[in-house]
């Protein structure tokens, strides 16, 4: 019997399916991207478009003939407000701060919205506003004649430099974006040491006993647990046990006025730290395990101590992992919203957080919020706070990128 | 005297008392015993090394005698479920007893690897490293030439010290790593096949490199090339299942040895 007997001749059908799998990788990988596309599209699609501005009061009325309410000066902005504003309001806005020490861009605006008050009417969608023009001034000529339509950026500089306030027009993402920074930054001043401490100790230090393996198992097994747990978690441990200290009173800090008793800023941010700390260990510990262990015996060999050795070798050759890894954990809390919301995140906050002890919202939360009122204007503002949230979570993650590739290029030529 | 008491060792301590030890012998091993879990893979190994002498252990693979090299630094205790028993005695020491520090052990005996495996630095930082924290107080630009000279590399690299060691070539590596341990200016140093990753001619370097090293230190090198134990042993001893079969001078061995396995080994009928 000869070899060439052996051997069915099956190359084509064996191609055949590897070509099937191949087409399975590749529409499998198609099909993430339409869904990423779908999602950016229709972000961007509620984050611009045409608006109908509808004025309670016309613009006209207010200034001289042939003049726009833009060109005036303070003097007679002061003129028209000093005419026009409701005695009520007038005492309350004087109260915030007199109208004698106000910009003239400030009065301005004092103008516009409490006098103008200018009113979203009608919104569009971007590939409305796009594909459908004509309609739409269609429409607009019929519905609201006195309306003017301009196309609007719901992200804008305005939105992005204000706090929260109730209105569509003059609200801002400042509040939840200040909330959303200061809770991040305690998330990763805790759980970045903690977690990386934690995994030193797991791979390096710890052996290979019943009481480790039991410890190492249950990580893996909080890395599973759902978000909203956390947010148990920390409402008993940070808000309720630790009141004192995250309240700040322990520290003698007082809240101007404001209730906060423990649901501060530092509660949230130590809420997500434990939330991500197992992901950390987890991520730190793959990372320490991929560097070989003849480093370590070259190091030792060398007369070098078990931490000298961790210090100068381990830890330097690994760094880039382990922070790829973190930083990836702490994207997904900056996402977090649940156990914000158990932990007592404010759903409606005017006041900008001031430290770590004041009452907070953070950008998801403030975005949830936001899409639950019944006004179409909302949604549109909620979409513009998505692409701020999207922004944020991307420039962390370049930053990342960054650092990581520069100690790649140190620890190559260190 | 404790010569590596974990409290004592300042510099100027040890090197007063080097040479003061016994005489001959610069490392023996009695009656050592070395054990993974309950597999016995080295048995009662009694040897000693003579110094400013290079001596090879063979053996076919599984004889034990990488485990007995990395035993006489104490390396073996990085893997989990190595149990050793018997003596290593340095400089009239026991490395084993339970006071000496393996760290300083190590830094008297340096070891060099199967595959090259510097740290990922600079070249020049390969060499300074291991030398600065064991608190050396010298030059150290001198150190890393001197070193390199040691191992014929210098006028190879001496431009790009700042470069990544991993920028040199494999046989280049290997002298680095040599390099390396010698540079803390040991009394000992363990080779472990330190050419089985190497190119012809990179070995070839590596082997006439032993000559000039053995002026200052004394080598132990395992490798499973029986011609190169021939070639660059002064002594050699032959394992097989964890004994010490025979142990003599290298031509001895290999031209007239006493036991029939060792002339069924190097007349290559097994192993």
């Amino acid at each position: 019997m000869s070899g060439r007997e052996d051997f069915a001749v099956n190359l084509a059908s064996r191609h055949a399916r590897g070509d099937r799998w191949r087409l399975m990788f590749m529409l499998s990988t198609l099909l993430a991207i339409v869904f990423l596309g779908a999602l950016i599209l229709t972000i961007v699609d509620d984050a611009f478009g045409y608006v109908v501005m509808v004025d309670e009061v016309d613009q006209r009325s207010l200034v001289p003939d042939g003049e726009r309410l833009e060109s005036l000066d303070a003097e007679a902005l002061r003129a028209v407000i000093d005419e026009r504003l409701s005695p009520r309001r007038y005492r309350a806005i004087e109260r915030e701060r007199p109208f004698d020490e106000r910009t003239a861009a400030d009065l301005y605006d004092i103008v516009l919205y409490e006098i103008v008050k200018p009113r979203v009417a009608e919104t569009y969608t971007l590939f409305e506003s796009l594909f459908a023009r004509r309609s739409i001034v269609e429409e607009t000529t019929l519905a609201h004649p006195d309306g003017e339509l301009v196309f609007r950026s719901w992200v804008n500089m305005r939105f992005l430099s204000t706090s929260q306030t109730a209105r569509p027009l003059t609200t801002g993402v400042l509040t939840a974006v200040k909330g959303s920074i200061l809770t991040i930054s305690i998330t990763i001043l805790f759980s970045f040491p903690v977690g990386i401490a934690a995994a030193i100790w797991l791979e390096e230090y710890a052996g290979d006993n019943r009481l480790n393996r039991f410890i190492q198992v249950n990580i893996y097994n909080l890395a599973g647990v759902p978000s909203i747990i956390y947010g148990m978690l920390g409402l008993a441990i940070f808000v309720r046990g630790l009141e004192r200290f995250t309240s700040g009173s322990a520290f003698g800090a007082s809240t101007s006025g404001e209730v906060a008793n423990g649901r501060t800023i530092l509660s949230a941010g130590l809420t997500l730290a434990i939330l991500i700390l197992p992901v950390i260990i987890i991520n730190a510990q793959e990372a320490i395990r991929a560097i070989p262990g003849s480093l370590r015996q070259s190091s030792l060999a060398v007369g070098a101590t078990k931490w000298q050795t961790i210090w100068h070798q381990v830890l330097p050759a690994s760094f880039d992992r382990i922070l790829t890894g973190a930083v990836l954990a702490v994207s997904r809390a900056i996402g977090e919203t649940a156990p914000l919301v158990v932990v007592g995140a404010s759903t409606f906050l005017t006041q900008d957080p001031t430290g770590v002890f004041s009452k907070f919202t953070t950008l998801p939360i403030q975005i949830y919020q936001w899409t639950s009122r019944p006004q179409a204007e909302f949604r549109h503002i909620a979409a513009a706070a998505i692409v701020v949230l999207l922004a944020l979570m991307l420039s962390l993650n370049a930053f990342a990128i960054f650092t990581r590739n520069r100690l790649r290029r140190q620890k190559r030529f260190g | 005297m404790r010569l590596f008491k974990k409290s004592a060792p300042e510099a100027n301590r040890l090197e007063a008392t080097i040479g003061s030890g016994d005489s001959g012998q610069a490392l023996e091993a009695k009656s050592l015993s070395i054990f993974y879990g309950e597999f016995e893979a080295v048995k009662r190994l009694s040897i000693g090394f003579e110094r400013k002498k290079v001596t090879a252990l063979i053996g076919p693979s599984g004889c034990g005698k990488s485990t007995a090299l990395r035993a006489f630094n104490r390396m073996n205790e990085l893997i989990r479920g190595v149990r050793t028993e018997g003596e290593v005695s340095f400089r009239g020491v026991n490395v084993y007893d339970p006071d000496v520090d393996a760290v300083q052990v190590r830094r008297w005996i340096g070891m060099v690897f199967q595959k090259p495996n510097p740290f990922s630095k600079s070249i020049y930082e390969n060499i300074a490293w291991g030398a600065r924290i064991n608190g050396y107080q010298g030059d150290f630009d001198e150190l890393v030439e001197n070193s390199l000279k040691q191992v014929a590399l210098w006028d190879e690299v001496k431009d790009k010290l700042k470069e990544s060691a991993y920028a040199l070539s494999g046989g280049q590596q290997q002298r680095l790593c040599i390099a390396r341990a010698v540079a803390l200016k040991p009394e000992i140093l363990l080779m472990d096949e330190p050419t089985s990753a190497l190119d012809p001619i990179s070995t070839a370097k590596i082997e006439s490199l032993l000559d000039d090293l053995k002026k200052r230190y004394t080598i132990i090198i395992v490798t499973h090339n029986m011609q190169q134990a021939g070639r660059v042993s002064d002594k050699t001893g032959f394992m097989l299942l964890g004994e010490l079969v025979e142990y003599s001078d290298t031509k001895e061995l290999f031209f007239n040895p006493k036991d029939p396995r060792t002339e069924n080994y190097i007349s290559g009928r097994f192993g």
